[in-house]
């Protein structure tokens, strides 16, 4: 939890030296805790506050980053408890599993997947993340072999190398040195070896251990050892039990401070049953999982688990938007309906969708009102006649559909004269004021 | 570091609502912690899934989702006899939908027919619904009611609009009531306090906050969903205290990921189990958000839920 302008004001000089650029060290406590002064600008601040104030200041969930470059996952940073208070910051990762029993062609298969996973939604692109390599034959040798394979055929994509085996980390983990790799493997027998291995390969280190109280103390130990990147699992495999420690990690982290477990935590959700390990995997996406591990990925899984991660991690203040341009929907011919909305992407999606019902191919014409709904756009002068014929024109419309006829939503009757007006030879149609209204009005027109 | 929980206890309790009567009778709600938190608190009753049956045929859905169907929903009372017995069904949802004036526009004396048959052949609690239509819903949910009188049905769903006549009927019949606004934690506040300002019984309410896909607005409802729990709990704010619904099936298969053939969008993979896939995401997403009555299609689906259900008690 951050300290408050006065709780900081406290440990400061309280001398108004001025030295730091503000009137006085009050005024300098109160952007502190703003996050917009840093503390270095202060000469006289005793080592003691210093140490209290760099706890305090650091993120209650740590920044972790898994990989390097383009494909790099950052994790953490987390600072609500709901998405309503404020943006989750960063959506979790999901990785696939490859086993080190599996054949070479198995293997490279599963990674080819993870590589094609991508597809674009709503101008994000979204994708499977890393590769969580298993040693599930127990031996060095073949997750080394596994290791050396997924470096060479996807030497961008981030890996987590799982094993407790000492030997068989420090021989899978070679391939990645700095690359970033995470280990998940270390446990209350082998914390301190494994913890040298992170160290040695810059690793960011995968705690497990039974229960939160012992993970707590596992963590703390093993940042006795200076290793202080780590990701934690607290054995919890039933969603039930996800559910329990994930909330109890989040609220620990975020309303009492408490650094043993602010980390990100990492996820095991497969299962036999496809469908069933995406539901655990959409408990994980909801509640609090920064590492999401699957079994398997189909197509239809991946759409879905990104479609949702993509819905819970979007910030609740900021509208989400769709490009601004001309839709077709359907085979829409020169003759095809021309419709207008606003592109607020809900408004967008529900428009689009009640047209496709509708079996009517028709063209939507969708305008930039900052992401704002057809009511809201144009009380605050977003959605205004001038601005739909300046859109219309410049379009290039024209030049597509044979009529002149454009659809504006019922909401904004009031503007059908002026869009006239201002839009030479076109006619302009009330459409119905909700979009659910839009497949008998589509029908009637079309007969 | 020795790791004390950061365990957290609630003021406030959802009300415990039971439909239906005798043996398939069936409680959702009673909790006073957040979904599943059972750690903390209690959480006496598990979420509740309906399956949704209408009077029509189900032609406007999507063909993945008619085809479990074949054979038994050309006929209401034999497609919720399916339900019941074949699938297992702990409740059913019959939606109107023909009423509507844009479709088949039956009468309300029709729908109270299909309500009497309906209910002829069931066990299990029934859940009536209007075809969405403002106007047509109150005379068509007016006849319904009656038609189901003392059976512990749920009406829905009473709005802005038209809840003084929905209400009225509900409370005059026996039933338990949805009350749904758009997605606006207020106005479902607001539409709570009208309804039990008429004498209605806050504790035979239903909130729907409007459901929305994945994909197409799901962090709305989940969001105000988190809300009204939060609101019902923490805050002990009795107005916000009545189980939550999700009416998952009409809005996810209306969309284009539960239609779309893989031949069209070969990156979306297979379609039948991306649809089953959607409604069952959108449908854990709104459990772990606060639901706890859902409606759903796809017999998939729903025994895809109630695994994860069985998971989370």
């Amino acid at each position: 939890m951050a300290l408050t302008g006065v709780e900081i004001f406290k440990l400061l000089p309280k001398t108004n030296c001025k030295k730091c650029g503000h009137p006085t060290c009050l005024a300098f406590a109160m952007k502190l805790a703003q996050r917009q002064a840093s503390l270095d600008s202060c000469p006289d601040v005793s080592e003691d506050a210093r140490r209290i104030l760099g706890e305090a200041s650091a993120p209650p969930v740590r920044p972790i980053s898994l990989g390097v470059g383009d494909k790099a996952v950052k994790m953490g940073e987390e600072t609500v408890l709901f998405r309503h208070d404020k943006k989750f910051v960063n959506p979790c990762a999901f990785a696939l599993e490859i086993k080190d029993t599996l054949s070479e062609a198995d293997i490279t298969k599963k990674i080819e997947d993870v590589v094609n996973s991508e597809i674009d939604r709503v101008g994000q692109k979204l994708k499977i993340d890393a590769i969580a390599l298993t040693n599930e034959s127990g031996d060095a040798g073949k997750l080394e072999t596994a290791a050396k394979l997924i470096s060479s055929k996807a030497p961008q994509v981030p890996v987590i190398i799982c094993t407790t085996n000492l030997q068989a980390a420090e021989a899978a983990v070679k391939p990645f040195d700095d690359r970033r790799p995470l280990i998940y493997g270390a446990n209350a027998d082998n914390a301190e070896a494994m913890a040298n291995v992170a160290k040695t390969f810059k690793a960011t280190l995968g705690v497990s251990a039974k229960g939160l109280d012992e993970l707590s103390t596992l963590t703390e130990k093993i940042k006795s050892f200076d290793v202080e990147d780590m990701v934690i699992d607290s054995s919890a495999r039933r969603a039930k039990e996800i559910l329990e420690d994930n909330t109890l990690i989040r609220r620990a982290a975020i309303r009492k401070n408490f650094k043993p477990l602010g980390y990100p935590v990492i996820t095991f959700a497969q299962r036999e049953d496809s469908l069933h390990e995406a539901l655990i995997a959409t408990i994980g996406v909801a509640k609090y999982s920064s590492i999401i591990i699957l079994s398997s990925i189909e197509k239809w899984k991946n759409l879905a688990l990104f479609t949702l991660r993509q819905n819970l991690y979007t910030d609740p203040q900021v509208p989400m938007q769709v490009e601004q341009k001309i839709y077709k929907i359907g085979e829409a011919t020169p003759e095809a309906p021309l419709l207008i909305t606003t592109n607020f992407s809900l408004t967008y999606f529900i428009v689009s969708g009640e047209i496709e019902n509708s079996k009517v191919p028709c063209r939507l014409a969708v305008m930039d009102c900052e992401g704002l709904s057809v009511l809201t756009a144009w009380a605050a002068g977003k959605f205004t006649a001038s601005k739909i014929a300046q859109f219309i024109k410049e379009s290039g419309i024209e030049n597509e559909v044979k009529h002149r006829d454009l659809v504006i939503p019922g909401y904004v009757a009031i503007l059908s004269g002026s869009v006239e007006e201002k839009l030479e030879g076109w006619k302009v149609t009330v459409g119905p004021r909700e979009a659910n209204g839009l497949p008998a009005f589509l029908r009637a027109r079309a007969t | 570091m020795a790791f004390t929980p950061p365990k957290e206890t609630h003021a406030g309790k959802v009300y415990a609502v039971t439909i239906g009567s005798g043996e398939g009778a069936v409680t959702f709600g009673g909790e006073n912690v957040l979904p599943f938190n059972t750690f903390e608190g209690a959480s006496p009753h598990r979420p509740v899934i309906a399956y949704e049956i209408q009077d029509v045929l189900p032609s406007d859905w999507p063909e993945n989702v008619q085809k479990p169907y074949e054979g038994v929903s050309g006929d209401p009372a034999t497609w919720a006899r399916f339900c019941q017995n074949t699938l297992k069904a702990k409740a059913i949802a019959l939606r109107l939908v023909g009423t509507h004036p844009d479709r088949e526009n039956r009468s309300p004396e029709d729908a109270a027919k299909t309500v009497r048959d309906v209910l002829a052949a069931l066990n299990v609690p029934l859940i009536i619904l209007g075809s969405n239509h403002v106007e047509k819903d109150a005379p068509v949910l007016i006849a319904a009611a009656e038609a189901a009188k003392d059976r512990n049905c749920i009406i829905g769903k009473a709005q802005e609009g038209n809840y003084k006549t929905i209400t009225a009927a509900a409370m005059a019949n026996n039933h338990k009531l949805i009350a749904m606004s758009e997605l606006d934690i207020n106005l479902s506040k607001q539409l709570n306090i009208l309804i039990t300002q008429m004498g209605f019984d806050k504790e035979r309410l239903i909130t729907d906050p409007m459901c929305s896909a994945l994909g197409y607005g799901l962090e709305y409802t989940y969001s105000v969903m988190e809300r009204i729990r939060l609101a019902a709990l923490a805050q002990n704010d009795l107005t916000m205290q009545p189980p939550m619904l999700g009416d998952v099936g009409m809005y996810v298969w209306k969309i284009k990921e539960t239609q779309a053939p893989e031949s069209e969008l070969p990156q979306w993979g297979s379609t039948e189990e991306r649809g089953i896939a959607w409604e069952a995401t959108t449908a854990t997403a709104l459990l772990v958000a606060g639901a706890e009555l859902l409606i759903m299609r796809h017999p998939m689906a729903v025994e895809a839920v109630e695994k994860v259900i069985e998971e989370l008690v």
